[in-house]
């Protein structure tokens, strides 16, 4: 329902941000490639290789099953129950695992999980004699489950909060049992998201690099980011690790496109009903089923958690926080998750503002459809390209340019930018698709556009999904650590980065309360993130 | 399609509900088998009243009676009531076929040849014979709330509540809805109450009115009655529409 | 929108103009030598009181990444002095030809192994050592061999050779000491590692959370323990065999344009005034003369008995034959 003109502004934009991201990480790519830099040395399809990859591909696998399974359950619950004590919270403290540096997260689950830990303790009180050792795929696929099963549980329950309130009615009406409702109404709701979450999570968990081994036990549990990272940072091997790098991105693209043809759900079209607190789920062995799964899963997320509050609180906060090394490194990445996050909200509105105006074409045509595919997949390929190989390539091609402060500032902008685009992109485009559907046609019929639509159609309706991807993109930043490590200069540090240097010289207590800081501060950002939701959950049908 | 059961007087004795800040006190005889219409400004709690009959809301105080049997601790699946609302009242993602079938069978057994026959026949009669694959987006407005019927249909309850079924169609439209409704209700005897806003249909399809006003049922008369209604401000603003 | 975003983050981000004045002595080094607790800021202030010029640190995570970042820049690199790469770096770091021989007298600089070379000057040394939790272990083993053959229900964490200097010192320490049978001693140790990290931060994170009672790190460790927090509880174990050492050494760079500051800096380094600052701000031993004695602590630590030092251009020859060893011995199953 847009005019010809607004069309092709739509897909042109589209368009432009796509190339960005294509020249983006090919002139990185370029600059590796470059023949001055020394030729590869070693041989690479070595039986080491073909390990690496497989288990890259296995624990990712794995991780991304257990994560989904584990949170469709507890999604289930959690939607079922609008009004469970601290579900609010609940679903809040879920977006902070994202903004921990994968150390911090790894020393509170080892707290937890580890042979000195809680769990440990507890069984051995029990009289097992031998502590229960993580370390190998276990500890790996309890990392990475504690990581994302929480990013899967949001985007669920957002999913099955949008479904119409009068979906619950006439299933009470009708009499269907759990499982018909699960089949009927949840599954399909789900499944319309689980492949976009599942490609995420894959994508996280096969880039994943420290997790892996510090909890894999043993260099059996190598990930392909591990042999980039060895090949460009201790071997100094960049046609090495580039020749990783598109290794990586080409098996997983392979793994993307076999998920792409599984049959897609359809799209249903619901308006937003009224709402209405759901009617199924009263019996008693389902109220305990419920509770269980969420206590399960919050205690999951809270025990790790509370072992950083628990270390942090001892350390000298205030010391700290009135540090002006801190506050520098408060301010610098504030200022790097600020602009990352909203230049990753104005690439993503592009993105999908001309996948949407591709899928109201009527006709249209070859070209246009392979565009709208390469716009749906792009930004997530872009998760695989280390940002280790993009920092270094940029930074050599940059080098003759800029030096300092400016040029870690911009890279570390850009790459952030880029690692935020698919989650940005998961939390808008249902909302913007949803927007769309509900305006298109009486704005086109009002003959509104432009900056009149945007502030006062677009904006209203779009500005808290827009702030709930901001908060989702800066806490991401937040807790990047990789992006910095070959061209950091010392009047740039970010938070994470302040963290490891104090742990890197003995300070393990600061960087205790560090973490406890950079956790809190994610907190405060989800609040802002999911301001006034509040008020609609609690509201009466 | 004939009688199915025998169509219930509804009785809502001394009932009392509090949502929120707004406390309900409802007291009313809807009678059986006719077309009762539930008026008022919005806001009035004309869809709590529904959602009390339905079951969907349970009472702190008072009873819900159906002729003499007390529903009041019954299940919204166990009371003998169909459901048509303003919109969503099928499932998006499921064909028309199944969403009719739910009403015979909610459970995922697959229905007999009988069973296929009703749904087939209930489409037929609402008028979108053949459109049993389409799926609901596919689907007009007025197409879906005839989906919405035939599910009724086959439901065979003799009571059906609707909330602003024929609201969101156009003023053709719900001229043709309407007169389903009618023949439907002729055939089938139930007892049917209807939320509307609009004083056009109250007219034509209603026998009896229930208007209300804050949580409160401030009259209950023949629609002849209300119609002559015009010295209280409220109605004649509400008639005026 | 997407086309002008990129350009104009750049814009924004490079406008700004480098600080610029004459006399900067530009040092390359790593992060933990410039933090606030670091002996950079004393370094620049001591050096900029006798120089009349202005000392610029620039600091990248390890050294690893100084040399990476050296092989990235080049010939057009602004560096004049880097300080912080250690000798099994060395011999790369030559191979690059973007060093050059000093021509100073180091006989102020002693270390252990007697390093000596005409193009990198160590600055401070510290031995690989075996740290243990005394509160949880009372008996450390005694030696390699102990380590090694041990109990295997007492952990250890190592860090990877592949990504981390600690990691390599210990690949190359049992090279040192088992030679050919190196890949059968890694197969009996690898009962005792719980697990292998990527860096000497998330070792030693695990090994202060209690979570394991043994980690690789240096003998000097123990002291920053016992003068910074007055804790004893965390020792080095002295290996009967002897320990591997790692020296950290600075070096000129060719495309300087001011090697008689940096000749002169280099001549600061291995002066007391330099010296005093390593002991307690980089926890190293001091490779030169200090005019202090260091703290009572540093008398505490381990005083290994041989140390063990390969030549560089071996390791550089050997380095990835002996990490697929080591893969080998550690990833079966």
């Amino acid at each position: 329902m847009l005019t010809t003109a607004e069309r092709r502004t739509a897909i042109g934009t589209g368009l432009s941000a796509f190339a960005a991201l294509v020249v983006f990480v090919a002139l990185a790519v370029y600059a590796l490639f470059r023949p001055d830099l020394p030729p590869s040395q070693t041989s690479f399809w070595t039986p080491y290789t073909m390990r690496v990859l497989r288990f890259t591909l296995l624990q990712a696998g794995l991780s991304t099953l257990l994560s989904i399974g584990l949170a469709v359950p507890v999604a289930l619950a959690l939607a079922r129950r609008p009004r469970f004590p601290g579900r609010l919270w609940i679903l809040r403290l879920m977006a902070v695992p994202m903004g921990l540096p994968a150390l911090v997260a790894a020393l509170g689950l080892i707290t937890v999980w580890g042979t000195q830990g809680m769990v440990n303790d507890l069984l051995l009180g029990f009289g097992l004699d031998e502590p229960v050792n993580i370390y190998g795929l276990g500890g790996i696929l309890l990392a990475h489950v504690f990581f994302n099963l929480p990013l899967a549980c949001r985007l669920m329950v957002a999913s099955l909060d949008r479904l119409p309130g009068e979906y619950w009615m006439l299933a009470a009406q009708l009499g269907m049992k759990p499982a018909v409702i699960f089949l009927r109404i949840e599954w399909p709701a789900l499944s319309r998201i689980l492949p976009g979450i599942g490609t995420l999570i894959f994508m996280l968990c096969a880039t994943s690099f420290t997790l892996v081994l510090v909890l894999g036990g043993g260099p059996a549990a190598t990930t392909l980011e591990v042999a980039i990272y060895q090949a460009l940072r201790f071997d100094f091997d960049p046609a090495r690790a580039m020749t990783l790098a598109l290794l990586q991105i080409g098996v997983t693209a392979v793994v993307l496109a076999v998920l792409s043809l599984l049959p897609a759900a359809e799209e249903a079209s619901v308006t937003t009903g009224r709402r209405s607190r759901r009617l199924d789920g009263r019996g008693t062995a389902s109220v305990i089923w419920d509770a269980v799964m969420i206590c399960c899963a919050t205690l999951m997320l809270l025990l790790p958690l509370g072992a950083i509050v628990w270390a942090g609180v001892r350390a000298d906060l205030t010391g700290l926080l009135t540090s002006t090394a801190f506050r520098q490194a408060l301010a610098t990445s504030t200022m790097v998750a600020l602009s990352s996050s909203i230049a990753a909200l104005l690439l993503s509105v592009a993105i999908i503002g001309a996948r949407l105006t591709v899928r109201e074409t009527k006709t249209p045509g070859k070209p246009l459809l392979a565009l709208s595919a390469a716009l749906g997949t792009a930004p997530l390929l872009v998760l695989l390209v280390p940002p280790v190989v993009l920092g270094t390539g940029w930074f050599l091609l940059l080098r003759p340019l800029a030096s300092g402060s400016s040029l870690t500032a911009g890279l570390v902008v850009s790459i952030n930018t880029l690692m935020a685009l698919p989650f940005v992109i998961r939390v808008l485009e249902p909302a913007m698709q949803e927007h769309r559907r509900k305006t298109g046609r009486l704005t086109a019929s009002l003959g509104i556009s432009g900056w009149a639509r945007i502030w006062r159609i677009d904006r209203p309706a779009l500005i808290r999904p827009a702030l709930l991807a901001l908060s989702f993109a800066m806490s991401l930043s937040l807790g990047d650590l990789g992006a910095v490590a070959l061209f950091a200069s010392n009047d740039f540090v970010t938070l994470p980065w302040h963290l490891y240097s104090r742990l890197s010289s003995y300070r393990t207590a600061d960087a205790d309360g560090l973490a406890l800081l950079l956790g809190a501060l994610c907190l405060v950002l989800t609040l802002i993130g999911t301001s006034g939701y509040e008020r609609r959950g609690n509201s009466h049908g | 399609m004939g009688n199915i059961l025998e169509a219930p007087e509804i009785r809502l004795d001394a009932v009392e509900l509090t949502l929120g800040a707004t406390r309900f006190r409802l007291d009313c005889r809807i009678p059986a088998g006719a077309i009762t219409a539930v008026a008022g400004p919005s806001g009035a709690g004309k869809s709590t009243l529904l959602n009390l009959i339905a079951g969907f809301e349970t009472p702190t105080n008072g009873r819900v009676l159906f002729d003499e049997k007390d529903v009041t601790p019954l299940h919204p699946s166990e009371r003998p009531v169909s459901l048509v609302f303003q919109d969503n009242n099928l499932f998006g993602h499921l064909d028309v076929f199944t969403n009719v079938a739910l009403g015979v069978r909610p459970s995922l057994r697959r229905l007999g040849p009988p069973e296929r026959e009703a749904v087939s026949a209930a489409l037929v009669h609402v008028g979108l014979a053949g459109m049993e694959h389409r799926l609901p987006p596919s689907l007009s407005g007025g197409e879906r709330q005839r989906v919405a019927f035939a599910r009724v249909l086959v439901r065979r309850k003799p009571v059906l509540l609707m909330d602003e079924p024929f609201a969101a169609l156009d003023p053709g439209l719900r001229l043709d809805m309407a007169s389903l409704l009618s023949q439907l209700h002729r055939e089938t005897g139930s007892t049917v109450v209807i939320v509307t806003h609009d004083p056009e249909e109250l007219r034509r399809l209603s026998t009896h009115v229930l208007f209300m006003d804050r949580a409160n049922i401030l009259l209950q008369e023949p629609t002849a009655d209300f119609l002559s209604h015009t010295d209280m401000p409220m109605v004649s603003q509400f008639l005026a529409g | 929108m997407g086309k002008f975003l990129l350009p104009l983050i750049f814009a924004v981000a490079f406008g700004l103009p480098a600080k610029a004045q004459d006399q900067v002595l530009t040092v390359y080094t790593y992060e933990s030598f410039t933090a606030d607790w670091g002996p950079g800021p004393k370094v620049k202030q001591k050096f900029e009181e006798t120089c009349s010029c202005t000392v610029n640190f620039v600091a990248v995570a390890d050294g690893v990444a100084l040399l990476s970042r050296l092989k990235l820049e080049g010939q057009s690199s602004q560096a004049d002095v880097v300080l912080g790469l250690d000798t099994n770096l060395a011999g790369e770091a030559k191979a690059t030809g973007l060093f050059e021989p000093h021509g100073l007298d180091t006989g102020a600089i002693s270390v252990p192994g007697g390093y000596r070379d005409d193009v990198f000057i160590p600055y401070d040394y510290g031995h690989f050592a075996v740290l243990y939790d005394t509160e949880t272990m009372k008996t450390p083993p005694a030696s390699l061999k102990d380590l090694v053959e041990g109990d295997a229900s007492r952990k250890i964490v190592i860090q990877d050779p592949r990504t981390s200097t600690p990691g390599l010192g210990l690949l190359l320490w049992v090279k040192a000491v088992y030679g050919e049978d190196a890949g059968e001693a890694w197969s009996k140790l690898r009962q005792r590692v719980l697990t292998v990290t990527p860096g000497w931060s998330e070792a030693y994170g695990l090994f202060t959370k209690g979570e394991v009672p043994m980690v690789l790190s240096y003998t000097t460790s123990p002291a920053y323990h016992m003068v910074a927090e007055d804790n004893a509880r965390y020792q080095a174990a002295a290996f009967a065999e002897g320990h591997y050492i790692q020296i950290e050494v600075a070096g000129l760079v060719t495309m300087s344009r001011q090697k008689e500051l940096a000749k002169e800096f280099l001549r600061f380094m291995m002066s007391p005034a330099f010296q005093d600052i390593i002991p307690t701000t980089n926890w190293m031993m001091p490779a030169g003369e200090t005019a202090e004695p260091l703290p009572p602590a540093f008398d505490r630590l381990v005083k290994p008995a041989k140390t063990f030092l390969m030549d560089p251009a071996e390791v550089a020859a050997n380095r990835q034959a002996w990490i697929d060893e080591w893969l080998t011995a550690m990833s079966e199953r």
